[in-house]
């Protein structure tokens, strides 16, 4: 058997693995005879197992080998030769998938052990796992993809197994209505991301990352564009990645995502998804150096949103929405790192803080609990000493300053505010007046179409007149006047969640101590 | 020009022509769902059936055996070809689905036979490529869910305005077209223009463009569901469009009916964000996905053919499947209002994956059926205009916000305490895996549905005479009618696929 043909095999187990995960969970639900927990966690586990070991191989072949590219190419998926229209199957094993890639199943797997026992006898425990194979499936295709239409499918995977398990409690509104805020979120990144596929489409005659980044191994290609087009994609996928990372002016939808289980939550928006904006600008490299001002660009983004991340994260008053803020600001950090045009630095400062992490949102739901026992055994508060900032900053500027992390920079007022909300009025706007025109056509009175006209934004904002209805209680995307549980704070309700958050006296002691 | 093994196409009319007539004469409701049911299975057999027989010759069209009607009329009336081929099934199929899905509360609401004489309107318009022929059996399909909304009580007004100059535009299109009235060329220049603007009117306000589509909201909030949905669902006014339109429309016109079009795509994207009843939503969300398959049709390029017409079978398929589980949930709990969250996922979860499904299959969601078309229509449209291809992302983009918020609003956010069991029945659950196979098997193996949809585009397109070669747009611009368009089915060449 020649090393070409083992590559080959080893890299269909990859990706196997996890898709038959996702067909067999998601074909007995859907007939209605869902797996046993039991027999669903050793499935997980097997598949996890089963695809890292693969990937390993890869990765000890590769080392022994010399090998630094690896191109599995499973062959057209749709082709219209004559149009020169293809969509490609490509998976690429170089030295920024495979470590990503067996980051992915390390993670995942150490959640998947993780959740079968958090989840123990949830009602949503095959749900969620069924959430979970499809992130899965699609962190190992965005990690290994080979042209960019197959990223975009990876890249969708993760984007609705996100949305689908920060609803994961559905029994309360306002977990849905933060899920609802994070696919909405995603739908706009993953709109720049459609449009710069096709740009790259119509460049280069293809969706192939060797055709847009050279046939160098990573990250030594070059890109074969100008650095005209390369600003234009570039700043398309800048989108995207921000998007996906929570990167400004996104942000808002970061502690949000807390509101799924905790092990989502660590492993979704503290260690994988999160990198995934940087895993794109890390993989687009080549482009990226094409232009400086793209590259300028990128630095800004990242250094903005590390210093948002770090003063947003100090007045958050639950655990899970400091560490999602404090990502923020790790994986901005990372972000400005490849603006700088570092690559192997980045890669490591992802893996490193992926790991970190994990442990430390998969450790919250027991810290305050390790807290009060120090304090039993020590018999008093904590002790806390003033930081130095409140010696050199004004205290007019420390009161800005925390008003304006403590509002997590307005971002979601504005958001709002000036785009969401205005472009409801004007449609809210035609939605009365067709139902005006029809009544008349209808013969019915104008009062008719008073009495249908709807009262509130299904989506949750009021009318442009801000006048609030007496069945508020819808929300959607409203969710960005930070939740309807806790309007000062915008974060998630205290204690809403019996996985998701801590208690409202929980909270109280925690800005206690940050006081 | 080839014959099919059997007359497929003449039998997936009769049997429910013939049915309706049985059914209207049956007293008991129970009976006339069973025999619904059957006779629906029979017709999409049929239907089947002729699409097999039709993709084993490997020909472009095909005549209907032992036809009928051509020794009666000396003229083929029913022909096969690469575009109504799967249409047949696709509209069947949603017959079927819908007919299964009613449940036993409704049966004395929904009326069997009308529904299977509209099913016999619909594949005979499906199956026919003679204009006049179809114009007629164009005006006859209105006249069911007029009746429906009379015998409900409701005002039809709206309804008949639209429908009534739907068919008056339609006749006088088709009446001044030199098609129907030959005659000099220079002489009846003004007159074609106007024949050629007629028929366009027509055809966009049955497909319910902006501003003519105030008759769809109206219907859905008036009609029962099933009959709404079996009404704009097949998607008849793209067929007017393909048929009567295409064939004669100079390129210049064709772009701009694509821009109003995509106009009405956005929009209607856009108010069904702000919708707080279910089937509003639903007419909007359609509107701006039919939309969106009338932006690729009048793009007139290879790719954005080929896209819209795999967007045309992938969003009646999602649609009507969509819609269809919007019904069951609308059967069980009455008119659904979207202002607050219902919480049915613990009553009915295999429902609300089929909501999520079809819902991820329209919008153009990897792994499903529509992707590949979305993915084939946004590259067309950036081809000829990039501003378009834009608009057509950002269309999808809102109609994915939309699908998401009613899936949440609908089926999660509350506990629902139902003292009775809303679960999906047996019948239903096996229209669900229907729907969920052939949505996802036509995501994950959608080449041989592309390559018969571009077979279908390039011959389109060659038939209007912009291909192979964009050297006729030029001709084909200075004009409504640069040529004769080829109805009757003895100019057409014999086509065989290479």
């Amino acid at each position: 058997m020649n090393l070409d043909l083992i590559f080959q095999v080893l890299g269909v187990c990859v990706v196997a693995s996890p898709s038959l995960l996702l067909a067999i969970i998601g074909l007995m639900a859907l007939g209605g005879r869902p797996l046993g927990e039991r027999l669903l966690t050793r499935l997980t586990a097997a598949a996890v197992v089963f695809g890292m070991a693969a990937a390993f191989a890869i990765l000890v072949l590769m080392l022994a080998t010399g090998v630094r590219h690896v191109a599995i190419d499973l062959g057209d998926w749709v082709s219209i030769p004559q149009q020169h229209f293809h969509f490609h199957w490509k998976f690429m094993f170089d030295r920024l998938s495979v470590p990503f890639t067996i980051l992915s199943f390390a993670l995942c797997g150490t959640v998947g052990a993780f959740a079968s026992r958090y989840l123990h006898r949830e009602p949503g425990f095959h749900r969620f796992f069924v959430s979970y194979a499809l992130f899965l499936l699609g962190m190992v295709i965005s990690s290994l993809a080979g042209t960019i239409e197959t990223l975009f499918l990876g890249w969708e995977f993760v984007g609705l197994s996100s949305a689908l398990l920060v609803a994961f409690f559905h029994e309360r509104p306002s977990p849905v209505r933060n899920g609802l805020r994070v696919w909405c979120v995603y739908r706009i990144a993953d709109a720049a991301f459609l449009v710069a596929a096709l740009a790259l489409h119509h460049l280069t005659g293809g969706g192939d990352f060797d055709g847009l980044i050279g046939a160098g191994a990573w990250p030594e290609g070059h890109a074969s564009i100008s650095p005209s087009h390369a600003l234009f994609v570039g700043a398309l996928l800048l989108i995207a990645a921000a998007g996906k990372s929570g990167l400004l002016p996104f942000s808002g939808w970061l502690p949000r995502a807390m509101e799924g289980p905790t092990p989502s939550s660590a492993v979704f928006y503290g260690a994988l998804s999160v990198h995934l904006g940087a895993y794109l600008l890390l993989r687009v490299s080549p482009m990226l150096e094409l232009s400086p001002l793209l590259c300028a660009a990128v630095v800004v983004l990242g250094i903005s949103s590390a210093i948002f991340g770090a003063l947003t994260e100090r007045v958050q008053t639950d655990v899970k929405s400091a560490l999602a803020f404090a990502s923020l600001t790790q994986v901005g950090i990372i972000v400005a790192e490849i603006g700088f045009g570092l690559r192997y630095i980045p890669l490591i400062h992802i893996i490193g803080h992926a790991c970190l992490r994990t442990l430390q949102i998969l450790r919250s739901p027991s810290l305050l609990y390790d807290y009060q026992q120090i304090e039993n055994a020590i018999g008093s508060h904590l002790p806390h000493e003033a930081s130095i900032w409140r010696r050199i900053v004004p205290p007019s500027v420390r009161a800005w300053t925390y008003r304006f992390a403590y509002e997590r920079g307005y971002l979601d007022a504005i958001l709002d505010d000036f785009i969401v909300r205005p472009l409801l009025g004007v449609f809210r706007w035609c939605d009365r007046m067709e139902r005006r025109w029809t009544s008349f056509l209808s013969g019915s009175e104008a009062a008719d179409a008073e009495r249908n006209r709807p009262a509130e934004s299904p989506l949750g904002w009021n009318g442009p007149q801000g006048v609030e209805s007496p069945d508020q209680e819808t929300g959607a995307l409203e969710t960005g006047s930070p939740d309807q549980e806790s309007h000062e704070t915008g974060v998630p309700k205290p204690g809403a969640s019996p996985r998701g958050g801590f208690s409202a006296s929980e909270d109280a002691a925690q800005v206690e101590d940050r006081s | 020009m080839p014959h099919l093994h059997l007359p497929w196409l003449e039998l997936s009319v009769l049997i429910p022509l013939l049915g309706a007539v049985y059914l209207g004469l049956l007293k008991s409701r129970e009976a006339a769902y069973r025999h619904c049911i059957v006779l629906c299975g029979l017709t999409l057999f049929c239907a089947v059936g002729e699409w097999i027989d039709f993709g084993v010759l490997h020909a472009f069209e095909a005549y209907d055996q032992w036809d009928l009607f051509g020794v009666v009329l000396h003229q083929h009336l029913f022909v096969v070809d690469e575009l109504s081929a799967p249409l047949l099934p696709l509209a069947a199929l949603l017959y079927l689905m819908t007919v299964m899905s009613t449940l036993r509360t409704k049966l004395n609401r929904f009326s069997f036979a009308w529904a299977l004489f509209s099913e016999a309107i619909l594949l005979a318009t499906l199956s026919c490529r003679e204009p006049s022929v179809i114009i007629a059996l164009m005006a006859v399909a209105t006249v069911p869910p007029w009746i429906e909304m009379r015998s409900r009580g409701h005002s039809t007004r709206v309804y008949s305005w639209h429908m009534g100059l739907f068919v008056l535009l339609l006749t006088g299109g088709w009446l001044l077209s030199p098609a129907a009235a030959p005659g000099p060329g220079e002489a009846v220049a003004i007159t074609t223009l106007l024949a050629g603007a007629m028929l366009t009117a027509a055809a966009l306000l049955r497909s319910g463009i902006v501003p003519v589509h105030c008759w769809m909201t109206d219907l859905f909030e008036k009609a029962t569901f099933g009959t709404a949905l079996l009404y704009v669902a097949p998607m008849t006014g793209a067929y007017v469009v393909m048929r009567i339109v295409l064939p004669i429309a100079p390129s210049w016109a064709l772009h701009s009916i694509a821009i109003v079009s995509l106009i009405t795509a956005v929009y209607a994207a856009g108010m069904a964000l702000v919708q707080t009843d279910a089937r509003r939503f639903y007419c909007y969300l359609f509107l701006s996905h039919s939309s969106l398959v009338l932006v690729g049709l009048e793009l007139v390029t290879p790719i954005g053919l080929t896209g819209a017409l795999c967007v045309w079978l992938s969003v009646g398929l999602s649609l009507g499947g969509f819609g269809l589980s919007l019904r069951c949930v609308e059967a069980r709990m009455g008119k659904i209002s979207l202002k607050r969250f219902l919480g049915l996922y613990d009553h009915s979860p295999t429902l609300a994956v089929l909501f999520l499904i079809t819902g991820l299959a329209s919008i153009g969601f990897p792994g499903t059926i529509g992707f590949i078309g979305a993915e084939l229509l946004v590259e067309g449209a950036v081809g000829v205009y990039p501003l378009v291809g834009f608009a057509v992302v950002l269309a999808a983009a809102l109609n994915g916000i939309a699908v998401m918020w009613v899936y949440f609003r609908i089926f999660t956010g509350a506990v629902h305490t139902a003292p009775l069991s809303l679960s999906v029945r047996p019948v239903e659950r096996i229209a669900v895996l229907i729907l969920a196979a052939l949505i996802i098997g036509g995501g994950l193996v959608p080449q041989p549905g592309v390559a018969s949809r571009y077979h279908a585009a390039v011959e389109l397109m060659r038939r209007r005479g912009d291909a192979p070669t964009e050297a006729s747009v030029e001709h084909a611009a200075v004009s409504w009618f640069p040529q004769r368009p080829t109805i009757a089915l003895e100019t057409a060449p014999e086509q065989t696929r290479p």
